[in-house]
């Protein structure tokens, strides 16, 4: 059974591994307005949460935002690569995550037939 | 479903700390979920408008259809919906269910929305508190940050950990069962 003590194991395990410092992440951002919700985005973020830990991706973070008004696009994920510009997915379903991880998280490959937008920041 | 709704409601609203209790009393029949949150709040005018399905403002805060149909899902249970609100001080909603009323909608996967609550929000302050008869499992992102340290939250291996210590808490809950339906 774990206790609330197993974090601090956990932490300097971590650290002990954790050799390489980047300063900046890879962001994938949630819509979790209720149009979201509706259309499943906790199942989309669950996801991707379970694929994070299963393929032992450091340095990615997941985020949850409102709703920006394209409701009928929903669930959708953008994801943020350091430098890149803001790549928005439509109609991401949880069987869509293990691909846009493998894709463009780790390998930088866009998947165009879900794109609806980019962006430069 | 509606608790994540709540929560982003509360987000939206600009919170920074954000309590969520659920309790579960099947002895008085009794199911009740409260969320608290310290962002900008309502006048008096703005909460008599919330419950309005076709008064939606998105001025300030985004509720439109998410409190209407939780008040039509509680008073079909013979429960009620709550709110209260103070400007610049934040809100507190009450929904309320009769526990064994045929109608009321299952708490449904609780430990997923309470993980991405934590996980995806880490410069909020959310604390879980859940109830059922007298077991409590409790769950804060602040104490889970003192002992992490700089190690973020959405590493891997913490992932890992959250996720079973959720799901472990919770099922501990209800004597072994995944969840209520088990």
């Amino acid at each position: 059974m774990k206790t609330i003590e197993d974090l601090k194991k956990l932490r300097e395990k971590v650290q002990a591994q954790t050799d390489l410092r980047h300063a900046t992440g890879t962001q994938i951002i949630v819509g979790m307005g209720t149009c979201g919700i509706a259309a499943g985005a906790r199942e989309v973020m669950s996801a991707l949460l379970d694929e994070i830990a299963k393929r032992k991706l450091q340095n990615v973070f997941v985020r949850q935002t409102g709703c920006i008004g394209l409701c009928e696009k929903e669930v959708l994920v953008d994801v943020v690569r350091p430098g890149e510009p803001r790549i928005s997915y439509g109609n991401v379903t949880p069987k869509d995550v293990p691909v846009m991880i493998a894709e463009h998280v780790v390998n930088g490959r866009i998947i165009e037939a879900l794109v609806v937008g980019k962006f430069t920041e | 479903m509606h608790i994540l709704d709540l929560l982003q409601n509360s987000i939206e609203a600009g919170a920074t700390r954000i309590v969520l209790r659920i309790e579960e009393n099947p002895a008085q029949d009794r199911f009740a979920i409260f969320i608290e949150d310290n962002g900008c709040g309502m006048d008096a005018d703005m909460l008599k408008k919330v419950l309005d399905p076709f008064v939606t403002t998105k001025k300030t805060r985004h509720v439109g259809l998410g409190l209407s149909l939780i008040q039509m899902s509680t008073s079909r249970c013979d429960g009620y919906l709550q709110i209260d609100s103070t400007p610049l001080v934040g809100t507190a909603v009450k929904v309320v269910y009769r526990y064994h009323h045929l109608d009321r909608p299952p708490l449904g996967q609780i430990s997923s929305t309470v993980r991405l609550m934590i996980i995806a929000n880490p410069e909020l302050d959310f604390h879980y508190i859940h109830r059922v008869n007298d077991r409590i499992f409790s769950i804060a992102t602040r104490e889970l940050i003192t002992r992490l340290g700089d190690i973020s939250l959405c590493h891997p291996e913490v992932i890992g950990w959250i996720t079973e210590w959720i799901t472990d808490g919770i099922t501990r809950l209800y004597g072994g069962a995944c969840n209520e339906n088990d």
